[in-house]
C-alpha cells in the first residue's frame, strides 16, 4: 500500500480542463495571428495607397527627408537672435530675408516688441480667450447634460448631441467661414478654437459632474434649495478643481490649435512660420521654431504646476474627451 | 422645530474654526481671479477690436453662405431687348445648357423684325440680332413703354430703315437689313417664394406681402419706383438699381438694363449627375430603368458602368476626388498612429526608470519625447511637405513624429506606475530579463497602451483634417480650397458631413475596442 505511488499526470477532470485550456489558447493564438495579419495587410495597402497618391514617392524622396535641417541653418549663429529680436543684420540687402527691423512693433517711441514675440503673444491671446469662452459655455452646458442633475431626457440628449457636433465639426471650416465674413484677422481663429473647446470641455465637465458626490446636493434639496442653488452650492465647489485642471489642459492644446489655425489664415505666429518656411528664410524659421518650442514648453510646465497645485497628484486621464 | 441658540452657534463655529474664519486672502482669491479674467476679456475685446470687426462683418453675405450649404440658386437675367425681353441663363447654370424652367413663364409673340447681318465681319448670326437692337436705340429712345409687341414691332422699322440708307457711320462693314420672323418674349411671369413678379418691357410689377410695387425702367437710364418703396426693397442711389429681398426664397434686382433674378431652391443641385451626363435630370425610376433594361448609351460600356463613372466624375461634386482625399486623411491618421505606437513601445521601456536603471538614457529619451511633442505637428507637417511634396506621406510623418513623443511619454508614465509584484514573481522563478518584461510587465500595460493609442488614432483623424490644409495631404486642402472660392459652400457641407460621419464611425469603433480591452468598469475612458 505504502509503495503505491500517486498516479502521475492529471485526473480526468484535470485533463478536461487542460484540454479546454489548450483549445482556448489555440483560439486565442488564432485571433492574435489573424488580427495581426489583417492589420499588416491593411497597413501595407495603406502605405501603398499613401505612396501612390503622394506628390513625391517615398524612396525617391527619402534622401531628402532631412532637407529641412538644411533649411534651418542660417549664415551665422547670430542671425537667429537678430531675427528673433529684430536687430539689424550686416547681410541686409533690402530683401525680405534680412528685413528683421521692419517687423518691429513700437509701443513707445523707443521701446519696441519684436515681430515674432508680438505674434506669439497674439497666438497665446487667441488660445486664452478661446479657452475662457469655451470654459464659460461648457460650464453652463455641462450641468444640463449630466444625468444626475437634469431629469429631462430630451434636454440631456439634445445638449449632449449639440456638444458632440461642436467637438467633431472641423475647426478649419469654422475658421474659413468666419474668414469669409469678417475678413482676415484673429477673430475667426478665436471662434473656431472656442467652438471646439465648448464641445470638448463640456463633455469632460459633465463626466466630472456625474461622478460628483450627491450628498451635498441632497442636503440642499432637503432645506428647499432650488435647482440653481443646489448646483451652485452643492456641486460646483467639489467639481471646480477638476474643471480648472481640465481647462488648463485644454489651454495647452489650444495654444497648438491656434498656431495651426493661424497657419491656414488665422494670423498669429502660425502664419509667419508658414510664410518663412515657404520662402526659405532660414534664420527667421529657426527663430520662430525656437520661440514656439519655448512657449509650448513653458505653457505646458506652467499648466502642469498649476494643475498639481489644484488637484494634487491625481493622474490625468489623457484618454477622455477631446 | 429646533432653533439654534447663540451658544450652540458659537460652539459650532469654534468646532469648525477653519471654515468660519478663513484668512482674507483665501476668501478673496476666487473673486479676484474671476475679476481678473473679466478684465482680461475686456482688454482682449479692445486688443482684437472684436466689436468693430464684428459690426463691420458682411453679415448679409453670411446668410447667403449659410443658405448655400443646403440650397442652390438659379440666376437668370431678363434683359431689355428693345420692346422685347430676353431671358438669359449663365453658362454653367445648374439647370443645364438651354434651361426653360416651368417656374419662369414667358409670353411669346411671333414678330417680323429687322436683323442686320454684317458682311465680311465674320461675326456669327447670333450677334446680328443684338446689333439690330443697338441700332434702334438712337432712333427710338424710350418708345412705347409697355406697348404690345406686335404693333411696336411695326413702328420701329421705319427709323431703322432710315439708319441703314443714309448712315455714313458704317462704311467699312456694310450693313444689310433683312426681315426675319422670330419668336420674341414679351413678358415674363415668375414667383420667387411668396412674391409674384411680372416683368414687361419698361415695367416691373412685384406683389409681396399684400403690397404691390410698380417700377418703371427707362433702358440704360433710370429705375424709378411708383410710390414709396416698401420695407423689403432697397434703392441706394436715386434712380439707381432697386434690390428686393424675399427671404430665403431669393431676391430680385431691377437695373436699368436688366432684371437679375435669384431664385433659391432647397437641396444640393445635380448631386448625382452633372448636366453633361445622359442621366442628368432623370428621376430614380428612369435611371433604374435605363441601367437595367435600357439600350446602351455608350456602345463601349454598360449603362451601369457609365452611370458609375458619370457619378464619380461629377464635375461639380467631384465625388471620386473627395472620397480619395478622405481616404488619405484616414490613412494618415491610421498609419501615423500605428507607427508611432510601434516605435514608442520599446522606447518607453528604455525611458521608464523602474525598467531601465540608466538615469542618462531615461532622461535623454524623456527629453526626446518632449522635443518631438512640443515641436508642433504643424511644424513637422510643413517640414515634411517640403521633403515629400504635398500628399499623405507628409501627413503620416508629421503625425508619426508628434505622436511618438506623446505616446512615448504616456507609455513611460504608465510603465512607471505598474505593480512591481508580478515582475518579482517572474524573476524569482529564474526568467531572463526579456521574459520578465514579457510576462511581468506587458500583460499589465498592454490594454492601457492600446487604449491610449486608440484614443490618439481617433483624435488624429480630426487633426489630420487640419494639417491637410497646409499641404500635408488629405481632405483638408480640398476643404480649404472649396471655402476660398466662397461659392462652393454646398461642397463644404458635403465634405463636413463626410468628415463627421467618419469621425463618428471611428469614434465608435475605437470605443468598442477600448471597452473590450479595458473592461466595462472604465466608463470615462
Amino acid at each position: 500500500m505504502s509503495t503505491a505511488r500517486p498516479k502521475v499526470g492529471l485526473s480526468p477532470q484535470g485533463q478536461l480542463i487542460e484540454r479546454h485550456w489548450q483549445e482556448m489558447l489555440r483560439t486565442r493564438r488564432f485571433y492574435t495571428w489573424g488580427g495581426g495579419l489583417a492589420l499588416l495587410a491593411v497597413l501595407a495597402a495603406s502605405l501603398w495607397f499613401a505612396n501612390e497618391s503622394n506628390a513625391g514617392k517615398f524612396f525617391d524622396r527619402l534622401p531628402h527627408l532631412f532637407d529641412f535641417v538644411g533649411d534651418l541653418i542660417p549664415r551665422d549663429g547670430w542671425e537667429i537672435w537678430r531675427a528673433l529680436f529684430d536687430l539689424p543684420t550686416p547681410y541686409a540687402d533690402g530683401s525680405l530675408k534680412y528685413n528683421y527691423p521692419d517687423g518691429r512693433m513700437y509701443l513707445t517711441d523707443n521701446f519696441y516688441v519684436p515681430e515674432y514675440v508680438y505674434k506669439m503673444v497674439e497666438t497665446i491671446n487667441i488660445a486664452l480667450l478661446a479657452t475662457l469662452v469655451g470654459f464659460a459655455f461648457g460650464f453652463v452646458l455641462c450641468f444640463l447634460a449630466a444625468s444626475n442633475l437634469t431629469t429631462r431626457r430630451w434636454l440631456r440628449f439634445f445638449v449632449r448631441r449639440f456638444m458632440e457636433v461642436l467637438r467633431a465639426f472641423p475647426e478649419i471650416v469654422i475658421a474659413g467661414f468666419f474668414l469669409a465674413i469678417l475678413s482676415l484677422g484673429p477673430i475667426p481663429a478665436i471662434m473656431a478654437v472656442a467652438i471646439h473647446t465648448i464641445g470638448s470641455l463640456g463633455k469632460m465637465f459633465f463626466e466630472v459632474v456625474e461622478n460628483a458626490d450627491m450628498r451635498a446636493e441632497e442636503g440642499l434639496r432637503a432645506v428647499g434649495g432650488n435647482w440653481v442653488e443646489r448646483v451652485w452650492f452643492g456641486i460646483v465647489p467639489q467639481v471646480m478643481p477638476n474643471f480648472l485642471s481640465y481647462t488648463l489642459l485644454r489651454m495647452e492644446i489650444n495654444v497648438r490649435a491656434s498656431t495651426i489655425i493661424g497657419a491656414v489664415g488665422g494670423g498669429g505666429i502660425g502664419e509667419s512660420l508658414r510664410l518663412s518656411i515657404s520662402r526659405g528664410h532660414e534664420a527667421k524659421t529657426l527663430a520662430i521654431v525656437i520661440l514656439l518650442f519655448t512657449t509650448i514648453v513653458a505653457v505646458d510646465q506652467l499648466s502642469a504646476t498649476l494643475r498639481k497645485r489644484i488637484v494634487g497628484n491625481q493622474a490625468f486621464a489623457f484618454g477622455s474627451g477631446d | 422645530m429646533t432653533t439654534l441658540t447663540a451658544q450652540s452657534i458659537e460652539e459650532i463655529m469654534s468646532r469648525h474654526h477653519d471654515v468660519f474664519h478663513r484668512p482674507l486672502m483665501e476668501r478673496l482669491r476666487a473673486p479676484l481671479i474671476a475679476a481678473g479674467l473679466v478684465l482680461y476679456v475686456i482688454f482682449a475685446w479692445f486688443l482684437f477690436a472684436i466689436g468693430s470687426t464684428i459690426s463691420n462683418g458682411n453679415w448679409d453675405i453670411a446668410g447667403t453662405y449659410l443658405a448655400d450649404w443646403i440650397s442652390y440658386e438659379v440666376r437668370p437675367d431678363v434683359e431689355y431687348d428693345g420692346d422685347y425681353l430676353k431671358v438669359e441663363f449663365p453658362r454653367f447654370s445648374p439647370l443645364g445648357d438651354n434651361p426653360d424652367p416651368a417656374w419662369l413663364q414667358k409670353t411669346t409673340a411671333q414678330v417680323e423684325r429687322l436683323a442686320v447681318t454684317e458682311t465680311g465681319g465674320g461675326i456669327g448670326t447670333e450677334n446680328s440680332t443684338q446689333s439690330g437692337g443697338s441700332f434702334m436705340a438712337p432712333g427710338a429712345p424710350g418708345t412705347q413703354a409697355g406697348g404690345s409687341g406686335v404693333s411696336s414691332g411695326g413702328s420701329f422699322m421705319a427709323p431703322q430703315a432710315d439708319v441703314t440708307t443714309e448712315a455714313p457711320a458704317a462704311p467699312t462693314t456694310q450693313a444689310e437689313g433683312e426681315m426675319l420672323s422670330e419668336k420674341v418674349v414679351t413678358s415674363v411671369n415668375l414667383g420667387i417664394g411668396p412674391a409674384k413678379v411680372e416683368i414687361l418691357p419698361g415695367l416691373v410689377r412685384v406683389n409681396y406681402r399684400d403690397e404691390e410695387l410698380l417700377i418703371d425702367v427707362i433702358p440704360e437710364q433710370s429705375v424709378i419706383a411708383r410710390g414709396d418703396l416698401p420695407a423689403w426693397a432697397v434703392q441706394k442711389v436715386a434712380d439707381g438699381d432697386i434690390l428686393m429681398r424675399f427671404g430665403f426664397a431669393g431676391s430680385l434686382e431691377v437695373e436699368s438694363d436688366e432684371v437679375k433674378i435669384r431664385q433659391r431652391f432647397l437641396g444640393w443641385e445635380n448631386f448625382w449627375f452633372d448636366t453633361r451626363s445622359p442621366y442628368w435630370n432623370k428621376n430614380f425610376s428612369e435611371i433604374f430603368g435605363l441601367i437595367t433594361s435600357g439600350e446602351r448609351i455608350d456602345p463601349d460600356r454598360s449603362n451601369l458602368a457609365l452611370a458609375w463613372s458619370n457619378f464619380l466624375n461629377n464635375a461639380e461634386w467631384q465625388h471620386a476626388d473627395v472620397w480619395l482625399k478622405l481616404l488619405q486623411t484616414i490613412v494618415m491618421a491610421f498609419v501615423g498612429t500605428l507607427f508611432a505606437s510601434i516605435l514608442a513601445f520599446p522606447l518607453a521601456f528604455m525611458a521608464a526608470r523602474n525598467i531601465t536603471p540608466n538615469r542618462f538614457l531615461n532622461q535623454f529619451l524623456k527629453r526626446l519625447f518632449d522635443f518631438l511633442r512640443c515641436v508642433d505637428m504643424l511644424i513637422w507637417a510643413l517640414f515634411f511637405t517640403r521633403a515629400f511634396g504635398p500628399g499623405p506621406l507628409a501627413g503620416i510623418s508629421a503625425i508619426f513624429f508628434t505622436d511618438t513623443g506623446t505616446l512615448g511619454k504616456l507609455y513611460a508614465e504608465s510603465l512607471e506606475n505598474i505593480d512591481d509584484r508580478q515582475r518579482e514573481g517572474i524573476r524569482s522563478v529564474g526568467a531572463s530579463p526579456v521574459l520578465v518584461q514579457r510576462y511581468g510587465v506587458v500583460p499589465q500595460v498592454l490594454p492601457l497602451f492600446a487604449s491610449q493609442s486608440l484614443y490618439f488614432w481617433e483624435s488624429n483623424t480630426r487633426s489630420a483634417t487640419i494639417i491637410g490644409a497646409v499641404g500635408a495631404g488629405g481632405i483638408g486642402l480640398k476643404l480649404w480650397e472649396a471655402m476660398r472660392t466662397n461659392a462652393d459652400w454646398e461642397n463644404v457641407a458635403y465634405m463636413v458631413l463626410l468628415i463627421l460621419a467618419t469621425v463618428f464611425i471611428f469614434d465608435n469603433i475605437s470605443n468598442a475596442i477600448r471597452k473590450r480591452l479595458m473592461g466595462n468598469d472604465n466608463r470615462s475612458h
